[in-house]
């Protein structure tokens, strides 16, 4: 009777079969959960793949689950002609491009100022920032876009020239202006992650600089920026895709100029196929295009990204 | 040595002042002011001219048609403050349990990493009209499809759920939050890339000291979970809290309608004060969730 008992508490003891149990189940849940959770976010990505490929025929084919039976480029190419993608695509980079550009210096430099270069009311600026982030856009609205359909540099223009003013809708000048004055889209927020990245880099780097006889201006550029590489890469891939995905103020100051995510707004006007579920097939191929390119851009930014957000510093 | 101490803080001030220049300008001309103005015209009416635009002060016309005389405002209003208090809360939640998960290591932990922040750049409110599940449901009722079979699955999960939960005793009005939740997981997790990417970094920022201090104490995983892990990371629920608010007022239905009074109607002032009402609605709320939560909040240091 004692035997096996003994020998019992010994297994126990040795293996821990209680402890590697609990260890197997969570692990078995774990993996569920997250290849669940995977499936949820790939899913409907797999099918807008496979729909846009299948041809008319297909729609109505209940054998057709996943690959085309009939195989097509013609949703595709309807779709790149009814949105005008290679202008629409053109005007998008354009201005995903250069506001990325622009906000990445003007709301680090800004940041920095708040971080280390702290001045004079610098503390009541900084939550005027926050404040920013909370105020939602439309309350400003109709201010900003009579400061752009009116604009006269802030009042420079009639004393400097004969125009009173100039109409900048419907050119990317808006665009470039908020996010040079760092007003842009969610700039507010961008300036947060980049302060709070910026106390975090090690005072001794920049004093140390400073002492070897680099100014401030060159201390930043070439110390400190280098070192918050990892927020720059947050901030500009945020920032890309933000304004990438961006209906509302593309809407306000562009009418007329093509632009990926007002074209695809307007699309289903622009479709004359009389079947409203090859329209819906067509619009999904629509949405696909538009999202092509960050997911190409996705899969080279990712690692980075995935990596830095150990250190991107986002946190209080 | 004193001096030149001093003139180094000066030139940091002013190199401060130099950088944030940019910011002041911007602040000043494209949000301050416009501010101002919003505010003002919610007063008036606003007539477009040749050149230019004249205002007319109205008093509180503006804000009295809003309550009495619009047909859409005070409804999708409270839609979207209704909508948003069932929707933080199981946001805030499911990315904190995301955040824990994803910070584990297991194989395949950069690739899962990669899928669960996808939905950060692929949500857009152009894309949200145009949902894939919108074009499954139209192949159901197309009467056939490979996607069909996936939408009645669901459905069909959801039910069982509900059965099995209202089964176990628990009050109707929960299951029926609980199985709405399990039905919009696909909306629930693509809100809430940026809060799992806040809380992912929070956790990485726990020194493990405390981890290791609690295990040799002899915590288990559920103690260490509360006594340890929550309480480090009550900061950034209050952070997420507040982003996620924003986030979702910022696809109320309200934005489309104070669009249409701007831009088809033409009534600046009556956008006006619809965006002012909005504005003072989503501060009153945010205000009390800060207030009530950050009693709550621990910080370690």
């Amino acid at each position: 009777m004692k035997l096996p008992a003994s020998q019992f508490n010994l297994f126990v003891q040795r293996y821990q079969p209680v402890e590697r149990g609990k260890l197997v189940a969570w692990i078995a849940l774990r993996t569920t959960l997250v290849l669940g959770f995977c499936f949820v976010i790939l899913f409907p990505l797999f099918l807008r793949l496979s729909v846009a490929f299948r041809s008319k025929a297909d729609i109505y084919d209940p054998t057709v689950l996943w690959i085309p039976r009939h195989f097509t480029w013609d949703n595709i190419r309807l779709a790149i002609q009814s949105i005008d993608y290679p202008t629409a695509l053109w005007h998008t980079v354009l201005i995903a491009c250069g506001t990325t550009l622009i906000q990445l210096v003007s709301c680090s430099l800004a940041a920095y100022a708040f971080a280390r270069l702290k001045f004079k009311g610098s503390g009541l600026l900084f939550a005027l920032v926050v404040f920013t982030i909370v105020v939602p856009p439309q309350t400003i609205m109709i201010p900003v876009y009579m400061t752009y359909r009116y604009f006269d540099l802030f009042g420079l223009v009639p004393l400097l020239t004969s125009h009173k003013s100039f109409n900048l809708i419907d050119t990317f000048w808006p665009f470039f202006i908020s996010s040079g004055t760092a007003m842009g889209l969610k700039n507010g927020l961008y300036i947060y992650i980049f302060r709070q990245f910026f106390r975090g880099v090690p005072k001794e780097l920049e004093e140390a600089a400073l002492v070897d006889g680099s100014g401030l201006i060159r201390t930043f550029a070439r110390i400190v920026a280098p070192n918050a590489l990892p927020a720059f890469i947050t901030v500009a891939l945020f920032s890309f895709v933000w304004q990438w995905n961006d209906s509302y103020y593309v809407s306000l100051f562009l009418s007329r100029v093509k632009v990926l995510s007002t074209e695809l707004m307007g699309m289903g006007m622009n479709l004359k196929d009389p079947d409203p579920i090859y329209q819906l097939m067509l619009l999904n191929t629509g949405v696909f295009l538009m999202m092509i390119p960050l997911l190409i851009l996705y899969i080279f930014v990712q690692r980075h990204f995935v990596e830095s957000v150990e250190r991107t510093g986002i946190t209080g | 040595m004193a001096k030149k101490q001093l003139s180094l803080e000066e030139k940091k001030a002013w190199t401060g002042v130099l950088f944030a220049t940019p910011l002041i300008i911007g602040l000043i001309l494209l949000f301050i002011l416009p501010l101002v103005q919003s505010l003002r015209y919610s007063f008036s009416s606003i007539q477009l001219k040749e050149g230019g635009f004249s205002v007319v002060y109205e008093g509180f016309s503006n804000y009295t048609s809003l309550f009495t005389t619009n047909p859409d405002y005070p409804r999708k209003l409270t839609e979207s403050v209704v909508n948003m208090v069932v929707n933080v809360p199981i946001i805030i939640i499911f990315s904190l349990f995301a955040a824990m998960l994803l910070n584990q290591k297991f194989r395949g932990r950069a690739f899962a990493r990669a899928v669960f922040f996808l939905p950060v750049i692929l949500t857009s409110s152009a894309i949200a009209g145009i949902s894939i599940s919108f074009f499954v449901g139209g192949m159901t009722m197309g009467g056939a499809g490979g996607g069909a079979g996936a939408g009645q699955e669901s459905v069909m999960k959801s039910v069982e759920l509900k059965k099995l939960l209202l089964d176990s005793g628990l009050a109707p009005s929960i299951v029926g939050y609980l199985t709405g939740a399990v039905d919009r997981i696909y909306d629930i997790i693509s809100a809430s890339g940026v809060q799992i990417l806040i809380f992912l970094a929070g956790l990485q920022s726990i020194s493990t000291s405390l981890y290791e201090a609690s295990k040799i104490e002899g915590a288990t995983g559920y103690e260490i979970f509360w006594k340890v892990t929550f309480p480090m990371m009550t900061p950034l629920i209050l952070t997420n809290v507040v982003y996620s608010i924003i986030d979702s007022f910022s696809m109320s239905a309200v934005n489309e309608l104070i669009n249409q009074a701007a831009f088809s109607l033409f009534d600046f002032g009556l956008s006006a004060a619809m965006s002012w009402v909005f504005f003072l609605v989503v501060a009153v709320i945010l205000s009390v969730s800060v207030g009530l939560i950050s009693r709550k909040v621990f910080y370690y240091d």
